[in-house]
């Protein structure tokens, strides 16, 4: 079997955008602000003897007179409405806990999920005693943000068709800040899979389903082996979020679909050598400023 | 002096430093995309690895937990290979354990960890190559490394050692000056307002000394901290070239 080894080298991310100017609106934790005392303090500062100054490295937002420093890279913070895909970690009286990249596990009620058997159905005790046979510890649930609490912790809920159980599928790990926000999150991509991108960062590829099951509650996985071309799709997919990743560019169903694209001259396994994965980069943002115009 | 001449007449070193002078200083950020926050540091020979996870749920028993505030899990381990001689056990003997507890103490004066109630943060460092100046390596590698993580600090915490020779403070020890019997000062600062977040001395030194000696370590912080904010600059505006919109 031939192997594949390269040396230890330092390799800057792609880059179409020249913008090489030094921008001042960056900040290192410990940086003066401001000493103006007519600023609000936002997320990312604290004031230090009547001096604004930041607390994490990241660029200065100012909104009115409200000012945050947004870090690069950081844990999710989820807001109300965000569609999130995360692992359940807990099985608890009347909630699970789950697993979302967050700074604290979010809560899934029992009474925010649907349940088999209809919209209107009153929670009885034996449904908490059977919690565990919806769902139990390591299964992966798709959900939105329905409120956060004082902490930051979330409460999720799966009160639609769309949200529930995830079945058989590919799971990426990826940072939050590299997932676009949009008005929908779940994509059938026209190269024959599916895909959730988690506002938190983790995204699930599944073979696009062939018709909705009604009555199943989000809850109905099927185990039906899925065919190897479905399966080569997806891996590609996978493939190629990791290179767009690594590169720092911003995800959402174009820049996923034009990647895929790209990558279509390549093996899927020799998508995440270094140099495929540059030039599968750097086609991919070439057709998007194309397309921007 | 026993046999070494830590300080020759000239001024020099063993290594050919000035008194005050550092050892080089190579760090990079971002070195793993698995974990939250980590970072890459070499002073001189002495080479580490930090790692930061969180802020995340408690794990383990849920007793630990504050409500007003993170705690922060620190662990610290050398490399079997990382001295001369062959270590053992990388981690969980009585001097690793100790440093542990020195590295949770300096963070927990930096970090802002009101912010995050009832959650942990792990900071994981690795000495990978021993050559004097262990903690404070550590110290400098597990801020740049809380920096990547997005974490808020009040403010960098750098750390030096500092020896005191023949009636002048040496900055920043190699391993060959530390076991020389030197009497030797571990610093970590916050350089900006300077505010001391550990200072650890277990020799004997006289105390008309022991002023001036923290001046060199504060001084010697100072310059560290300064190295760090450009690789922390460098690496922001490498990245935000990338993402920005």
């Amino acid at each position: 079997m031939a192997a594949d080894m390269r040396l230890p080298t330092i390799r800057k991310p792609v880059s179409l955008s020249v913008s090489t100017s030094d921008r001042k609106d960056l900040v290192v934790p410990g940086d003066v602000i401001t000493s103006d005392t007519g600023f609000m303090r936002g997320h990312g500062t604290y004031v230090d003897e009547d001096k604004l100054t930041a607390s994490v490295a990241g660029e200065v937002q100012r909104v009115d007179k409200l000012i945050c420093v947004r870090p690069l890279k950081t844990r999710f913070n989820g807001e109300v409405g965000d569609v999130v895909v995360g692992r359940i970690t807990e099985v608890q009286q009347k909630r699970w806990k789950v697993e979302t990249n967050s700074r604290l596990d979010s809560v899934l009620l029992l009474s925010s999920v649907n349940l088999p058997g209809g919209e209107l159905r009153r929670r009885s005790a034996e449904d908490e005693l059977t919690m565990r046979e919806y769902l139990q510890e390591g299964d992966l649930i798709s959900a939105e943000v329905q409120s956060v609490f004082s902490d930051g912790a979330l409460s999720l809920h799966t009160r639609s068709l769309k949200y529930g159980k995830l079945g058989q599928g590919v799971l990426v790990q990826l940072s939050p800040s590299l997932i676009k926000r949009q008005k929908t999150h779940f994509h059938n991509l026209p190269c024959g899979a599916s895909i959730i991108l988690g506002n938190n960062g983790f995204v699930w590829l599944y073979p696009t389903p062939e018709q909705q099951e009604e009555e199943a509650g989000g809850f109905y996985t099927s185990l039906e082996p899925v065919s190897l071309s479905d399966r080569e799709v997806i891996s590609r997919l996978r493939n190629c979020l990791l290179a767009l990743a690594a590169h720092k560019v911003l995800l959402y169903d174009t820049s996923v679909l034009y990647c895929y694209e790209s990558s279509l001259q390549h093996q899927v396994k020799d998508i995440l050598k270094p140099e495929v994965m540059e030039e599968i980069v750097m086609l991919t943002q070439q057709k998007l400023l194309e397309q921007e115009g | 002096m026993a046999g070494l001449e830590l300080l020759s007449d000239q001024g020099y070193r063993l290594d050919g430093r000035k008194a005050s002078e550092l050892r080089k200083v190579q760090a990079r950020m971002g070195v793993f995309a698995q974990a939250d926050g980590s970072a890459y540091l070499e002073q001189g020979n002495t080479k580490a690895l930090a790692v930061v996870y969180g802020p995340h749920e408690i794990r383990g028993s849920r007793s630990r937990a504050l409500h007003d505030r993170a705690v922060i899990n620190c662990q610290y381990s050398m490399a079997t290979f990382s001295t001369a001689e062959r270590k053992r056990r990388p981690h969980g003997d009585r001097k690793s354990t100790e440093m542990s507890l020195h590295l949770k103490q300096t963070f927990e004066a930096a970090v802002m960890t009101q912010l995050y109630p009832r959650s942990q943060i792990d900071i994981y460092v690795k000495i990978l190559q021993s050559d004097g100046g262990n903690y404070s390596v550590c110290v400098n590698a597990a801020t740049l490394a809380v920096i990547d993580a997005g974490i808020p600090m009040r403010d960098y915490v750098c750390a030096c050692t500092v020896g005191f020779v023949d009636e002048t403070p040496l900055a920043d020890l190699c391993y060959a000056e530390e076991s020389g019997g030197v009497s030797s000062l571990a610093l970590a600062l916050l350089p900006r307002g300077g505010q001391i977040a550990l200072l650890q001395m277990d020799a004997r030194l006289h105390q008309d000394h022991l002023e001036t000696l923290i001046e060199a370590a504060m001084t010697a912080c100072k310059g560290v901290s300064k190295v760090l904010d450009e690789v922390v600059r460098q690496h922001l505006q490498e990245v935000s070239v990338l993402t920005g919109e």
